[in-house]
């Protein structure tokens, strides 16, 4: 394997876990609801994800539990927002703080534990295309989940009529629930999946990025996540070339560090935040006229009943 | 002869929010294909009604009987399946969507949205309501967007029609298409349930109407048989006293002068202003006309200071130029300004106290010497002096809130009391005072107004003097007809 490839492939890991959870994210913002606790929802599901994989020694459980924990640390901001109609920017906060400690808590007796990760999947034939091969079709079960997420939540967006009913309560959740739309229903079902994926994004970390626990090793990632989202413009496609840029700048960076490029290492480190913000700025710029963000995000919704 | 049951009937209705009743015992037939008219002052509980007609309530007491047969409406899709559509009166569609997506998320069918978009175009053509099913929302005027609103109503082909208040936006012109709509409807053999609170319109288009005052029905009557006066004591229990005003042409000092202003529009759905000239004196009152969201709120936000004009120059207020100036230093210059209330509507217990707080402040400490009042409607006015005293701290005031929730009736000025605020601002222009007054009421903007103007997309025709004002030549302007470019 060349240097390149090599590169490459890492691109690709590191994308990953910021496009699904970006995905998620996604979805509940269409539905018209900010949730800031992506990274508490992420890290909780990495913590319950490798704790319940080392215990009962499969994997595919331990995915599970951390989807399971993802949405269940939704379900307290679903009860928070929708429920008690509270302000969404400070629940969704309260959320991220809550669940950097509380997976601090899960994680604890399994700091320095060591397993293997989850094995990658070779497509018989397509694997062994040169250079192409090994690239795209020898990855991880959660790459191609990753890229299946993608199509299928543009495809429900766009082409679904629960899509459509998605939308408009994101955009007018007053006309919304005049139709007779279950507004406050479908935003749990959008907030749950939104948790699910933060978890599953979670699970990645802890089973296969890094293969072992340590504390707060989302490492911001939830919140590059939120600003992926904007930085689509709230679109499935988008979210994934800017997952897959912002993973590109990070690792690319690492390797400018080893290079021995003559600037600050600190200042590499932060390009990647740097260049993501700048990328966001212009691209809001350039969109004067067009479709801004859902019209009703992050507004509470009380029906009038 | 023994008369077919009335298509929709309502018997006993109540309904109460807390200690308010919005609905007492309301009875209500209407009979098929008729337009009927539900007539009442803001606040009577015309909205409570067939919010509860149309499921998005439910009655405390009291039944629904369609076709004659006693049934329970539980949701809207209820309704809509039993042949009842609403186009409501702020208008609930999605700006981002487009006309096909806003039509099928009111069908319960199981239409493709291509299927959807065809037989949109169809029948719109047909009715003579023509649109581009492909088109968003935020692109269409608002006469466009009511055309949706009905069209997205007929492709359920309802048998019972609900229009809210149907022409208070829209220019003359737009309303007469609707007429010749509402018409066609009914020789289809539809019946339309229309609520409004415009005696005349009633009277032209209308075989029958109820009339709600304070919750309760005062009368079951025919209003072609009716004068507008004896339609206006019904509704309003009494005499409306007549507002005493002469137009005259002020001679008093320029107090502000706008020249040449242009700003680019303040959000993705906003409008432009382009080139406004205005020039207002001591001792008039200034009307700006047009139908909403033709740059109304932009030119609010430039005259307050909300918005910086590009110039100091373009905005001059007794002369010195205050382009560039904040909100409180235009308020430091004796400006004061009521905004459009965006929320909604006020609480009626506040009302009293927070109106009277307005006009004696007014009065008593001098702050309002050249008072820029800004009116979207008469009848949003209370929330907008709710405002009135914390202006912009932010449009999520809780209080207010709390208290709208939707469109509830717990709110209204009667009609004396409207009659005040408006006596109150010509009398404060009579003192002096230079007032600018931006509404879309043009019966309101032809009785307090010295000189009028009109807005569309953002430009601002020449003041003309109310005297030689009609509704005709006001409507043409509004709709975009005879406006320089």
């Amino acid at each position: 394997m060349t240097l390149f490839e090599a590169i490459i492939l890492t691109i690709i890991t590191a994308s990953t876990p910021l496009l699904i959870a970006a995905l998620g994210e996604l979805v509940v913002e269409r539905a018209g609801v900010l949730n800031l606790g992506v990274e508490g929802m992420m890290i909780i599901g990495a913590a319950a994800g490798i704790a319940a994989a080392i215990t009962t020694g499969s994997s595919t459980l331990g995915v599970l539990v951390a989807v399971l924990a993802g949405m269940a640390l939704s379900l307290v901001f679903a009860a928070l927002v929708l429920g008690l109609a509270a302000n969404q920017v400070a629940a969704g906060l309260a959320l991220a703080i809550l669940g950097l400690g509380l997976s601090g808590v899960i994680g604890a007796p399994f700091v320095g534990v060591q397993r293997a990760g989850i094995g990658k999947i070779e497509i018989p034939w397509l694997s062994d295309i040169p250079f192409l091969g090994p690239l795209l079709f020898r990855q991880d079960p959660f790459v191609y989940a990753s890229v299946a997420l993608v199509i299928g939540v543009w495809w429900f967006l766009t082409k679904s009529r629960a899509g459509l009913v998605l939308r408009a309560v994101g955009e007018n959740h007053a006309a919304a629930h005049a139709l007779g739309y279950p507004v406050r229903r479908i935003r749990l079902l959008a907030i749950l999946f939104g948790g699910g994926c933060a978890g599953l994004a979670g699970a990645y970390m802890s089973l296969v990025y890094t293969p072992f626990w340590t504390s707060g090793m989302t490492g911001g990632r939830g919140w590059i996540a939120l600003a992926i989202v904007v930085f689509a413009s709230w679109l499935p496609f988008r979210a994934m070339v800017g997952a897959y840029l912002f993973g590109a700048l990070t690792i690319l960076q690492l390797h400018a560090q080893s290079a021995g490029v003559p600037l600050p290492s600190q200042f590499l480190a932060a390009l990647p935040y740097l260049i993501t913000i700048l990328v966001l700025v212009l691209i809001m710029r350039a969109r004067r006229g067009g479709v801004a963000g859902p019209a009703s995000l992050g507004v509470p919704f009380v029906p009038d009943r | 002869m023994q008369a077919s049951p009335p298509l929709l009937a309502a018997e006993g209705i109540t309904k109460r929010f807390g200690a308010l009743v919005a609905n007492n015992a309301v009875d209500l037939k209407v009979a098929p294909g008729e337009i009927h008219a539900l007539l009442g002052e803001n606040g009577a509980g015309k909205s409570t009604l067939v919010k509860i007609i149309y499921g998005l309530l439910r009655p405390d007491a009291g039944r629904l009987v369609w076709r004659g047969a006693p049934v329970q409406v539980e949701s809207a899709r209820a309704a809509r399946a039993l042949g009842i559509g609403m186009v409501f009166q702020h208008f609930s569609l999605f700006e981002a969507l487009t006309v096909a997506e806003n039509v099928a998320l009111a069908l319960d069918g199981a239409e493709s949205l291509d299927e959807i978009a065809q037989r949109l175009s169809e029948t719109s053509r047909a009715y003579g309501l023509p649109l581009d099913p492909k088109r968003e929302i935020w692109r269409l005027s608002v006469g466009e967007r009511q055309r949706v609103e009905i069209m997205r109503c007929l492709m359920q082909d309802p048998s019972l029609l609900i229009l809210d208040e149907p022409t208070s936006v829209l220019t003359p012109q737009e309303a007469e298409g609707l007429f010749a709509t509402l018409a066609r409807l009914r020789a289809e053999g539809r019946s339309v349930l229309y609520i409004s609170h415009k005696l005349e319109e009633v009277r032209r288009i209308c075989e029958a109407a109820t009339i709600l005052r304070g919750g309760q029905v005062v009368a079951h009557c025919d209003p072609r048989a009716e004068t507008a006066a004896g339609l206006a004591r019904m509704m309003m229990g009494g005499d409306v006293v007549p507002i005493r005003h002469d137009h005259i042409e002020a001679q008093g000092p320029v107090r502000l002068a706008v020249s040449a202003l242009s700003l680019p529009a303040l959000h993705t759905h906003g409008i432009a202003l382009a080139n406004i000239n205005l020039e207002l004196r001591a001792g008039e009152v200034l009307g700006i006309a047009g139908v909403a969201g033709n740059g109304q709120d932009e030119l609010f936000a430039a005259l307050s200071g909300e918005e910086l004009a590009p110039h100091a120059g373009a905005i001059a207020m007794d002369g010195v130029a205050v382009g560039r100036a904040g909100i409180n230093e235009r308020r430091k210059r004796g400006a004061a300004f009521v905004p459009e209330e965006r929320l909604g509507h006020g609480a009626a217990p506040a009302m009293r106290l927070t109106e009277n707080a307005l006009l004696s402040g007014h009065a008593t400490n001098g702050f309002l010497r050249h008072g820029l009042v800004d009116r979207a409607k008469l009848t949003d006015f209370v929330g907008k002096v709710v405002r009135a005293f914390d202006v912009r701290k932010g449009p999520a005031d809780p209080e207010a809130r709390a208290l709208s929730g939707g469109n509830l009736p717990s709110w209204g000025v009667d009609a004396g009391a409207a009659a005040t605020i408006r006596q109150a601002l010509m009398d404060l222009a009579r003192a002096g005072s230079a007032v600018l007054v931006i509404s879309q009421d043009l019966d309101e903007l032809l009785e307090i107004s010295d000189r009028l103007c009109v807005m569309f997309m953002g430009r601002l025709s020449p003041a003309m003097p109310t005297a030689q004002a009609t509704r005709e030549s006001l409507g043409l302007l509004m709709g975009g007809a005879g406006m320089a470019a």
